[in-house]
């Protein structure tokens, strides 16, 4: 186990440095200086030269690769053009918002899908079955924006329980807890449809193996059967999945924290990029990178905690 | 006698609705003794074995009669069933790789039927699955407790399992084609564990296999399965000496021997078994037998009787010849 | 040393014969639904290019917010513009970034895979760890970064969406090409020294062809959410052109005088992409029974 996580810690710093490089270089290509975006059109020449020595931005590009990296790694992730302040605590009271979102949802997804996806493979074939597989390609095929759109319109414009957007902080935590409740459900259940998919079929593949009827055979139930031997055998593809899934997760945040107003990570991106506010969008796409990698790695691990024959492939 | 079954016919559901795959087969087995099932694949004898489990897949029929101990285990609730299984009756399977669970290490597989039916707890189970594991002699049992069935070999595996079989002190063991999928040394050691185990505890065993050889060096008794039903019957040595169906005599004459000239051609049986079809007059076998007469495909074949206990299914069992 | 196959193997596949009759059934059920589906979205868009009740952007500020009625089935929205025109001339926007993206993805895609399959060892490595990556890259933050500084509009919107889509056509083509090349026929006509190209489309082609047509059926379907995602923000589609992201976007501005008005689009793109869906999945199973077991 331990030679496992060191390879996978080694991977994931790896693929972590790899993830920097391409997202520095790729910010070199978009266009727009972000001097030039910070005077605005009328500048003259030598003021956006000046502004750009000022920023450092006329230096060669591994020395202001290097001094990102630098900084980031002592917590200086520099000054956000458009804001004026440092990007830091800008991006960490984004995640404030986002972070919270994005577990509740997540936490939604995979609660709705393991439950949905036992149930339906436990009853393959059967009415229950067919019920729940039409309902997970109809909870695929809803954008997550518009059921965004429609649970505001039934919870805050019609039942008035909820407001329809915004935030009111983390200092009154029920209320901030409230507001994050209808984006977490509009990004939970779509991707609760994929996990409900891949569950199903995981899990049926597992109860179609021989180690089941030995498990019959010993006196084991149905039921037991099905929690203690099949489903620690289902449990890996559906890990995987959900590892993979949740860049998508993030992706769809962004566009349902426009639907609620949500000052979070999406919003934060969203405006960095139309202010052309490099520095921001390359720490904010790479704080998303890390997240998606990081929980990779982490679902490697839970993975080779279940299956011992993963832990052995490490050699 | 520990177990009878009588006239057992099992239905199971397909898409071309419920298919016969085992027809009125009767039979019984001591305390102590072995039967051997012996029959090609598709000839039902792997869903007899799970019929006295009541593990035949979903949407099976039963019907006839399984007396085990004395208690009928045809429509016997599922509660009954599992008290019995793993404790009174117990399994062995072909292929230990699948068979065995691969996430659970090996000594926790083995302790689990002693946790289920003698209600000990987690430490207690895995002390004995160690001393289980000793007993069908694997060496280093508590290194093989604390492994994973990837981690072991063929051999290791199976003994792995006859050691979970044996946990509770079943007095039924259905071993299907235990040693199918393993060398032919690994094989010799297996069977004789079984029979070992056999002889110590007094267990009946119910040895399903493809492999005459196999069935007569182990069992006592055989029943030969063709389409679902019972062709022949009786002791080992006077079946395979002296076969009254010509399904046996294929069977017998189909597997290499020692002694015979080098480049003899192997005699195979023409044909396929045929689909299950309880519409069908006559005998299974009529369409592949080198003895069918008109009157074998239009009546069903009478039972012949040959001394104590030989029965064979066949129009013509009196005049099979006997196997060189 | 193959093992003699027990009818305790046999059984497993006669385990599930009770349930297979209905799954057929189901697996016709949703391509005839799904081509249904996909086929009113491909008349609706037909439809609008030749006539549509009003011109889908007339403004008419007198009629705004109307509900629905004979002369507006659908209602009117902030501007007075006849919804139910412009559902129907949305479908020109969703099907044209659909065709386009799945396009690139498979023009490269295909491409991309196929030399990985061929070339092996580091070709092979780079180009899928490439693919892995990209895969990886949240797909619409992707599509944002790439619109917002390109200058949102279709063209962007579609780019960026294909881009994404050729890692996964590159990754499906590797691994099914892979399984072709290695069968019997694919190495006689190699030992038969037929070039790489003419045995990729004698070979390899035709026989990972169902495999990619599901595949494109279903990020036909993941284009769509995508480009309505990219409208709804303002970064897809830009006036003139009709879009259901947009109409959404556009409709929630006015949820509490209109609530009606955030259906219609909304109906429009899950119907369309649950038609696509159900056709991939219903293509699955009528192509491919081997494909079958993974959904």
């Amino acid at each position: 186990m331990l030679l496992y996580v060191g390879q996978r810690i080694a991977l994931f710093v790896a693929t972590l440095l790899i993830a920097s490089v391409v997202v520095f270089a790729v910010m070199q290509i978009l266009p727009g200086n972000a001097a030039e975006t910070m005077l605005g059109s009328t500048a003259t020449p030598e003021a956006v030269a000046a502004l750009s020595h000022k920023l450092g931005l006329d230096l060669p590009a591994y020395v202001r690769y290097a001094r990102w990296i630098g900084g980031a790694l002592h917590g200086d992730l520099g000054v956000s053009y458009a804001y004026g302040s440092p990007i830091g605590p800008l991006i960490a009271s984004s995640l404030a918002v986002s972070a919270p979102l994005a577990l509740m949802a997540m936490t939604l997804a995979a609660a709705i899908g393991l439950a949905a996806g036992v149930y339906a493979a436990d009853r393959r074939g059967r009415a229950g079955d067919a019920i729940v597989m039409g309902a997970s390609q109809i909870g695929i095929a809803v954008p997550n924006f518009w059921l965004a759109i429609l649970l505001v319109l039934v919870f805050a414009v019609t039942m008035r329980l909820v407001p329809a957007g915004g935030f009111p902080g983390w200092q009154n935590p029920a209320r901030a807890f409230g507001a994050l409740i209808l984006p977490a459900i509009a990004l939970g259940v779509v991707q609760a449809a994929i996990v409900t998919r891949v569950a199903r079929s995981a899990l049926i593949e597992a109860l179609n193996e021989d180690f089941m009827r030995t498990a019959r055979a010993k006196g084991v139930s149905r039921r037991a059967a099905l929690w203690r031997h099949a489903l620690p055998n289902a449990l890996t593809p559906i890990l995987t999945i959900m590892g993979l899934q949740f860049a998508n997760l993030i992706a769809g945040a962004i566009v349902v924290e426009n639907v609620f107003v949500l000052p979070g990570l999406g919003r934060l991106m969203l405006q960095s990029i139309s202010n052309r506010d490099t520095l921001v969008v390359e720490n904010g796409v790479m704080l998303l990178a890390l997240i998606v990698i990081g929980l990779n790695f982490v679902v490697d691990i839970a993975c080779a905690a279940i299956d011992p024959r993963l832990r052995a492939s490490a050699a | 006698m520990l177990l009878e079954v009588a006239d057992l016919t099992v239905d199971v559901a397909t898409p071309r609705g419920l298919q016969r795959v085992v027809e009125g087969t009767s039979f019984s087995l001591g305390e102590g003794e072995s039967l051997g099932v012996v029959g090609e694949s598709g000839s039902g004898k792997t869903m007899t074995a799970l019929a006295l489990m009541a593990l035949a897949p979903a949407g099976a029929r039963l019907s006839g009669s399984i007396r085990f101990e004395g208690r009928e285990l045809v429509g016997a609730p599922e509660e009954d069933m599992l008290r019995l299984r793993g404790d009174r009756i117990a399994m062995i399977f072909q292929e230990p790789m699948t068979a065995l669970n691969p996430l659970h290490s090996v000594g926790a597989q083995v302790a689990e039927p002693l946790m289920l039916h003698r209600g000990v707890d987690k430490r207690e189970a895995r002390r004995r699955a160690v001393d289980l594991l000793e007993r069908v002699r694997l060496a280093e049992p508590e290194r093989a407790a604390r492994s994973y069935p990837f981690e072991l070999s063929g051999g290791e595996r199976q003994r792995a399992m006859i050691a979970m079989a044996i946990g509770c002190g079943p007095r039924l063991i259905i071993a299907d084609e235990p040693t199918t999928a393993l060398d032919v040394t690994v094989q010799a050691a297996i069977l004789a564990l079984i029979d070992g185990l056999r002889s110590e505890s007094k267990m009946a065993v119910l040895l399903v296999s493809h492999d005459l050889a196999v069935i007569a060096g182990h069992c006592d008794r055989v029943i030969v399965m063709y389409a679902g039903m019972i062709m022949e019957s009786g002791p080992v040595e006077t079946v395979l000496r002296e076969p009254r169906n010509p399904y046996t005599l294929a069977l017998l004459e189909a597997r290499p021997r020692p002694g015979a000239p080098r480049g003899a051609r192997l005699k195979t049986i023409p044909g396929a078994p045929p689909a299950h079809d309880q519409h069908r007059t006559g005998c299974a076998f009529a369409g592949r037998c080198a003895l069918t007469i008109p009157v074998c495909r239009t009546t069903a074949p009478p039972v012949a009787q040959f001394g104590a206990n030989h029965v064979s299914r066949c129009h013509r069992a009196g005049e099979v010849g006997f196997a060189s | 040393m193959r093992r003699d196959r027990s009818e305790a193997e046999s059984l497993g596949r006669v385990t599930f014969a009770p349930f297979r009759a209905p799954f057929r059934l189901r697996g016709g059920l949703s391509l005839w639904l799904g081509a249904a589906l996909v086929a009113m979205l491909i008349l609706a868009a037909a439809l609008s290019l030749v006539w549509t009740p009003y011109p889908p952007t007339a403004i008419d500020i007198p009629h705004k917010l109307a509900p629905p009625s004979a002369a507006h089935w659908f209602g009117t929205d902030n501007l007075g513009r006849d919804v139910a025109s412009q559902i129907l001339a949305g479908s020109r926007i969703s099907i044209l970034v659909g065709v386009i993206a799945v396009g690139i993805g498979l023009a490269f895609g295909v491409v991309l895979g196929l030399v990985a399959a061929f070339s092996k060892g580091l070709v092979e490595d780079g180009i899928m760890k490439l693919s892995d990556f990209v895969f990886a890259f949240p797909a619409l933050l992707l599509a944002i970064m790439l619109t917002s500084t390109f200058g949102p509009g279709v063209v962007n919107a579609i780019v960026a969406i294909g881009v994404y889509n050729v890692p996964i056509i590159a990754k499906l083509t590797r691994a099914t090409a892979n399984g072709v090349l290695s069968r019997e026929y694919a190495l006689a006509a190699r030992a038969a020294g037929r070039g790489p190209i003419a045995i990729a489309v004698d070979h390899v082609l035709p026989n990972i062809a169902p495999a990619l047509i599901v595949q494109a059926t279903i990020q036909f379907a993941i284009a769509i959410l995508a480009e309505a995602a990219l409208s709804y923000l303002g970064l897809g589609a830009q006036p003139p052109q009709v879009s259901w992201g947009k109409m959404l976007a556009d409709a929630q501005n006015v949820l509490y005088n209109a609530p009606g008005l955030a259906l219609y689009p909304g109906i429009a793109i899950a119907l369309s992409v649950l038609g696509l869906n159900l056709l991939g999945d219903g293509l699955r199973d009528a192509l491919d029974p081997k494909l079958k077991a993974r959904s």
